[in-house]
C-alpha cells in the first residue's frame, strides 16, 4: 500500500508535467489545427535556459524560471511568426512537416550549440531539497511545487480563456477564424497570443523537469512531448481540463508500469492507449464531436 | 490498338534496360567503387520506400507517420531467416527471407491498418507513429532481435542484379497499380472520401490495400538493407527514419512517382555531399525542409509524372528564355 | 410497383428531428420532385437514401431488376451498386482530378478486372480500360464536356461542375437518379437547357429520377410528382397542378406569386 500510495506520488509530479506541456499542444491544435511539433523542443530549450541561469548567472529559482519563459515565448512567436504564419491557408501535411522540420531545427541546432552530451542540473538546496514523509510515503518540495505551479497555472489558464477578452477571441477563433475576423477580432494577435501562453508553460515544465530529474539533453523534449500529445488527444484536443485528466492519467499509467511491470514497455503502454483511445473514442473524453456537413 | 498500348511499355523497357545495363558496365570497370555503390543502395532502397509510402500518403491520402515500422519487420524477418537457415540455402535463403519479410511487413500492415485507417489525417498520422514506436520497443526488448545492439553479421546477397529486379519491380507493380481503376478509386478516396463511397469505391477496402501494398514493399526495402548493410538495430527505424522517408515523398511531389525517384536521387546526393559538414548537416536539412514547404510545398513535380510531353515543354522554356536573354 | 419505397423515416441529430416520419414511393421510370423551403430535411433525406446517415428509425427499400434491397444499414458503396446514384448540392466533384478521371471512377465498381490484372496490366487491363475511356467519353459528350477530358475538375465553371456532376453520377449506371439542386446557381437559359436534358436522360437511360429543386418553373414543367416537406415532415403529395393549388404548401412555402401563376 505504501508502495502504491508512493507511486501515486511520483505519477502526480510527471502527470503535472505532461499536463502542463498538453497544454501548449492543446491550444495550439484547437485554434490552428496543427501539431505543433516544435513545442517539445521549446520545452527542451526552456530546459536549457534554465540551466544556464542557474549555472552560469546563478540566478535563484524565482528568476530563473521568469527568464525561462520570457526566452521560450520569444521562440513560440518567433516560430509561429516565421515559420507557421506563411502556411496557414496550405494543406495539413504541409504544415505538419514545417513543424516537424521547425522540431528537427531545435533539437540539431542546440546540438550544435552545446554539444550533444547530457547536462548534469545543479543541485538545488534550501526549501526545494527538503523531503518529508507522509505516514511512511517520501514526498519532496519539489514534488509538491510541481504539482502545485500545474494546478495554478490550469487554473489561470481556464480562468483566462473563459472569462477574459482574449480568451473570449481565442475561443471564437478556434470555432471559425474565419467568422471570427469578420466579427472583428484580430486573428493573427489571438494566434500568437495561443503561442505565447503554450510556450510559457513549456519553459517553465521545463525548469521544472531539469530540477526534478537534474539531466537535460537535446533530443529530452521527443517522447515526453509525444506522450503530452497523448495526453491531449487522451482528454480530448482542444479541451484544456481534457488536457490535464489525460496528462495525470498518462503520468500514472507510466509510473505504474514502470513499478509493478516492466519499464522497458512503459513507452509502449502509453502508445497502445493513444491507438485503443482513438479507436474508442476519437474525439477523446472531453473532445467535441464535429461532424461533416454534406 | 495494340501500338498504342505497346509503344510506352516499350520505352519503358528500353530505358530500364539502359539504366542496368550502364551501372553494370561501371561496376565492371570499376568506375563505381563501393562508396558509390553502398550510395546506389541507399538511394535504391529510399526508392521502394518512397513510392510505396506515397501510395499511402500521396495517392490514397492517409498520412502516415511509421513506415519506418514496416521497413524494420522486414529488415528484423529476413535477417533472423536468414541466420538461422543452414548456409547450403545460398541465394535462396536470401530471396525466401526477402519475400518473409514482406509479408510479415504486409500482415502487420493489415492488422495495423483496419482498426486505425478509421483515423482520419493527423490522428493517423499520430497513431502510425505510436505503432512505430511500439514495434521499435519491441524490436528493443526481444530476445531474437538482441536488444537494442540489434542484429550483426547479417549474409549480404544484395548486389546489383538483386537491387534492380526488386527496386524496379516494386515501383512498376505500384506505377501499374496507380493506373487502374484500382489506383484511380485510392485516388477518390484521397480528394473526397463521402463522395468516392457515394460514387460506389470502398473506401475502407482501399485504404487497406494500399496500407498493405505499402507495408509489403517497406518490407522488402527493409530486408534488402538488412542484406546489403549486414547491421541492423532499432534505432535505425525510429521516428527520423519515417521523417526521412516523408521527406522524400513531399519533396518530389505527393501523387508523383518519378518526383518519389527525383528526390530519392536528389536527397542521397545532396546527403553525401554534405558529409563533411557532420554537425550541421541535421540542421540544414532541417532548415531545407521549412524552406520548400514554404517555397514550394507541392514538391518538384507536383502530382504530375516525367513525361516526354513535360520534358519537351521544359526544353521549349529553356530555349526561349535563352533566346529573351 | 415502387422502385423506391420509404416507410415512417425518422433522423434526429441528438435532440434536433431533421427528419420526422417521411414516408414516399416512388414508382419505375417517374419523375418525382422533392421541394420545400430552406432546412426542410431534402437534402438529409438524399443522405439517409445513399447511406451517408443511418436512419434513426424507419425502412427504405428499393426494388431494381426483380431484386429487393433494404437500404437501412448499407454503406454508401453498396448502395450505389445497387443501382442508386446522387449529385450533392455543394459540389463534391474530384476536384484535383481530371474531367475523364471524375467519371472513370464512378465506372469503377462496373471495371471488370481484379486486383491481379491491375497490378501486372494484364491483358483484360487493357481491355476494360479502353470500354471505360469510351464510355466515359460517350457520357461527357451528352452535356457538351467530352473537350474538355483532361482538364482539372476545379477549373471548369460552375455550371459545367453541376453538369459534370450529374454525368458521375449517371456513370454509375444507376436505375435510380438523385438529383439535389441541379439548376442551383445557373441562370435562365442554362436552366432551360437542364430542363430538356434531365427529361431526355430519363428516357435514354430507363431512369427513374428524384430531384431537390428551388426552381420552381423546372419542377413544375418536368415532374409528374411532386413531394412537399417543411420542417421534417411531409406536407403535401400530388401533381403540380394540385400542389400548386393545396393551401398548405403555399403557406408554408410558395408564397402567393406562384399560387396565381
Amino acid at each position: 500500500m505504501d508502495q502504491f500510495m508512493q507511486q501515486v506520488i511520483n505519477g502526480l509530479s510527471l502527470g503535472s508535467i505532461y499536463a502542463l506541456i498538453a497544454l501548449g499542444y492543446t491550444m495550439v491544435y484547437g485554434i490552428i489545427n496543427l501539431i505543433n511539433f516544435a513545442h517539445c523542443d521549446i520545452y527542451m530549450i526552456g530546459a536549457y535556459v534554465g540551466y544556464f541561469c542557474l549555472t552560469v548567472f546563478k540566478l535563484d529559482f524565482v528568476t530563473t524560471v521568469l527568464v525561462a519563459m520570457a526566452a521560450c515565448t520569444v521562440l513560440g512567436v518567433t516560430i509561429e511568426k516565421v515559420a507557421y504564419k506563411p502556411l496557414r491557408n496550405s494543406s495539413r501535411i504541409t504544415a505538419l512537416i514545417t513543424a516537424i522540420g521547425v522540431s528537427l531545427f531545435l533539437e540539431y541546432g542546440m546540438m550544435f550549440l552545446v554539444g550533444p552530451n547530457v547536462r548534469t542540473y545543479p543541485e538545488i538546496t534550501g526549501l526545494l531539497a527538503e523531503k518529508f514523509n507522509i505516514g511512511s510515503v517520501i514526498v519532496s518540495t519539489q514534488q509538491v511545487i510541481i504539482v502545485g505551479i500545474s494546478l495554478l497555472l490550469m487554473v489561470l489558464l481556464q480562468f483566462i480563456v473563459k472569462k477574459t477578452r482574449i480568451g473570449k477571441g481565442m475561443r471564437a477563433v478556434t470555432l471559425d477564424a474565419d467568422a471570427a475576423r469578420l466579427m472583428g477580432i484580430n486573428v493573427d494577435s489571438t494566434i500568437s497570443f495561443t503561442f505565447v501562453l503554450g510556450s510559457a508553460f513549456a519553459g517553465i515544465a521545463g525548469v521544472l523537469v531539469g530540477v526534478y530529474y537534474n539531466s537535460i539533453n537535446p533530443l529530452m523534449g521527443y517522447l515526453p512531448g509525444l506522450k503530452a500529445f497523448i495526453a491531449a488527444v487522451f482528454g480530448g484536443i482542444g479541451s484544456i481540463p481534457g488536457a490535464m485528466i489525460g496528462g495525470y492519467t498518462i503520468g500514472m499509467v507510466e509510473v505504474m508500469v514502470s513499478g509493478y511491470a516492466n519499464s522497458m514497455y512503459k513507452d509502449a503502454v502509453v502508445f497502445a492507449i493513444l491507438i485503443l483511445i482513438l479507436i474508442v473514442r476519437p474525439t477523446g473524453l472531453l473532445g467535441r464531436n464535429v461532424r461533416e456537413k454534406v | 490498338m495494340k501500338e498504342l498500348v505497346k509503344k510506352p511499355v516499350l520505352r519503358k523497357g528500353v530505358g530500364l534496360v539502359a539504366v542496368f545495363i550502364i551501372v553494370q558496365l561501371l561496376l565492371m570497370t570499376g568506375v563505381m567503387n563501393d562508396y558509390y555503390f553502398a550510395t546506389l543502395v541507399t538511394i535504391c532502397i529510399n526508392i521502394i520506400l518512397a513510392s510505396s509510402l506515397n501510395l499511402i500518403t500521396g495517392f490514397t491520402g492517409q498520412l502516415s507517420l511509421g513506415h519506418a515500422g514496416f521497413m524494420s519487420i522486414g529488415a528484423y524477418t529476413c535477417a533472423i531467416f536468414m541466420m538461422h537457415v543452414p548456409p547450403g540455402w545460398g541465394v535462396g535463403a536470401f530471396l525466401a527471407g526477402v519475400l518473409l519479410g514482406a509479408v510479415a511487413a504486409g500482415v502487420v500492415g493489415l492488422l495495423v491498418g483496419l482498426p486505425t485507417l478509421r483515423l482520419r489525417g493527423d490522428y493517423l498520422a499520430i497513431a502510425t507513429l505510436g505503432l512505430s514506436e511500439i514495434i521499435r520497443i519491441i524490436m528493443v526488448n526481444l530476445d531474437i532481435t538482441n536488444g537494442a545492439a540489434g542484429l550483426s553479421g547479417i549474409p549480404r546477397f544484395v548486389n546489383w542484379i538483386w537491387l534492380f529486379v526488386f527496386t524496379a519491380g516494386v515501383v512498376l507493380l505500384i506505377a501499374n497499380f496507380i493506373n487502374s481503376t484500382h489506383g484511380r478509386a485510392c485516388k477518390a478516396v484521397r480528394e473526397d472520401e463521402i463522395a468516392a463511397d457515394t460514387m460506389g469505391v470502398n473506401t475502407t477496402r482501399y485504404k487497406v490495400i494500399a496500407f498493405i501494398v505499402g507495408a509489403f514493399s517497406a518490407g522488402i526495402a527493409g530486408a534488402l538493407y538488412a542484406s546489403y548493410f549486414y547491421v541492423i538495430k532499432p534505432d535505425l527505424f525510429g521516428f527520423l527514419k519515417s521523417v526521412d522517408i516523408l521527406v522524400i515523398v513531399v519533396l518530389g511531389g505527393l501523387g508523383s512517382l518519378s518526383g518519389s525517384i527525383l528526390a530519392a536521387i536528389l536527397l542521397a546526393v545532396m546527403s553525401s555531399l554534405l558529409q563533411s559538414f557532420a554537425e550541421i548537416r541535421m540542421v540544414l536539412y532541417a532548415v531545407m525542409l521549412v524552406a520548400i514547404m514554404i517555397f514550394r510545398p507541392q514538391g518538384l513535380m507536383g502530382s504530375k509524372e516525367v513525361s516526354l510531353a513535360l520534358l519537351k515543354k521544359f526544353g521549349k522554356n529553356l530555349t526561349f528564355k535563352k533566346k529573351r536573354v | 410497383m415502387a422502385e423506391l419505397s420509404i416507410q415512417k423515416l425518422t433522423k434526429s441529430f441528438g435532440g434536433l428531428m431533421a427528419v420526422s416520419n417521411v414516408s414516399l414511393e416512388i414508382k419505375n421510370g417517374e419523375l418525382v420532385g422533392l421541394i420545400g423551403p430552406n432546412g426542410a430535411g431534402k437534402t438529409t433525406v438524399f443522405n439517409l437514401l445513399t447511406g451517408i446517415y443511418e436512419p434513426t428509425s424507419g425502412e427504405i427499400t428499393f426494388e431494381h431488376d426483380g431484386r429487393k434491397t433494404r437500404l437501412n444499414k448499407l454503406k454508401p458503396y453498396r448502395i450505389s451498386k445497387a443501382g442508386i446514384a446522387r449529385t450533392f448540392q455543394n459540389i463534391r466533384l474530384f476536384r484535383d482530378l481530371t474531367v475523364l478521371d471524375n467519371v472513370r471512377i464512378a465506372m469503377h465498381q462496373n471495371a471488370g478486372y481484379g486486383l491481379l490484372a491491375g497490378f501486372l496490366h494484364l491483358p483484360a487491363h487493357a481491355l476494360e480500360e479502353k470500354k471505360i475511356v469510351e464510355e466515359s467519353i460517350n457520357l461527357l459528350d451528352i452535356f457538351n464536356l467530352s473537350d474538355k477530358k483532361n482538364e482539372m475538375a476545379r477549373n471548369l465553371p460552375y455550371g459545367e461542375q453541376r453538369r459534370l456532376e450529374i454525368v458521375r453520377a449517371l456513370a454509375t449506371g444507376p436505375s435510380l437518379l438523385l438529383l439535389d439542386e441541379p439548376a442551383a446557381g445557373m441562370n435562365l437559359g442554362e436552366t432551360a437547357q437542364l430542363t430538356e436534358t434531365i427529361a431526355q436522360l430519363r428516357d435514354r437511360f430507363d431512369l427513374t429520377v428524384l430531384l431537390i429543386e428551388h426552381d420552381m418553373s423546372l419542377v413544375m414543367r418536368i415532374c409528374e410528382r411532386i413531394y412537399v416537406m417543411d420542417y421534417g415532415s411531409m406536407i403535401a403529395e400530388g401533381a403540380p397542378e394540385e400542389i400548386k393549388a393545396n393551401p398548405r404548401v403555399i403557406k408554408a412555402y410558395l408564397g402567393e406569386d406562384v399560387a396565381n401563376a
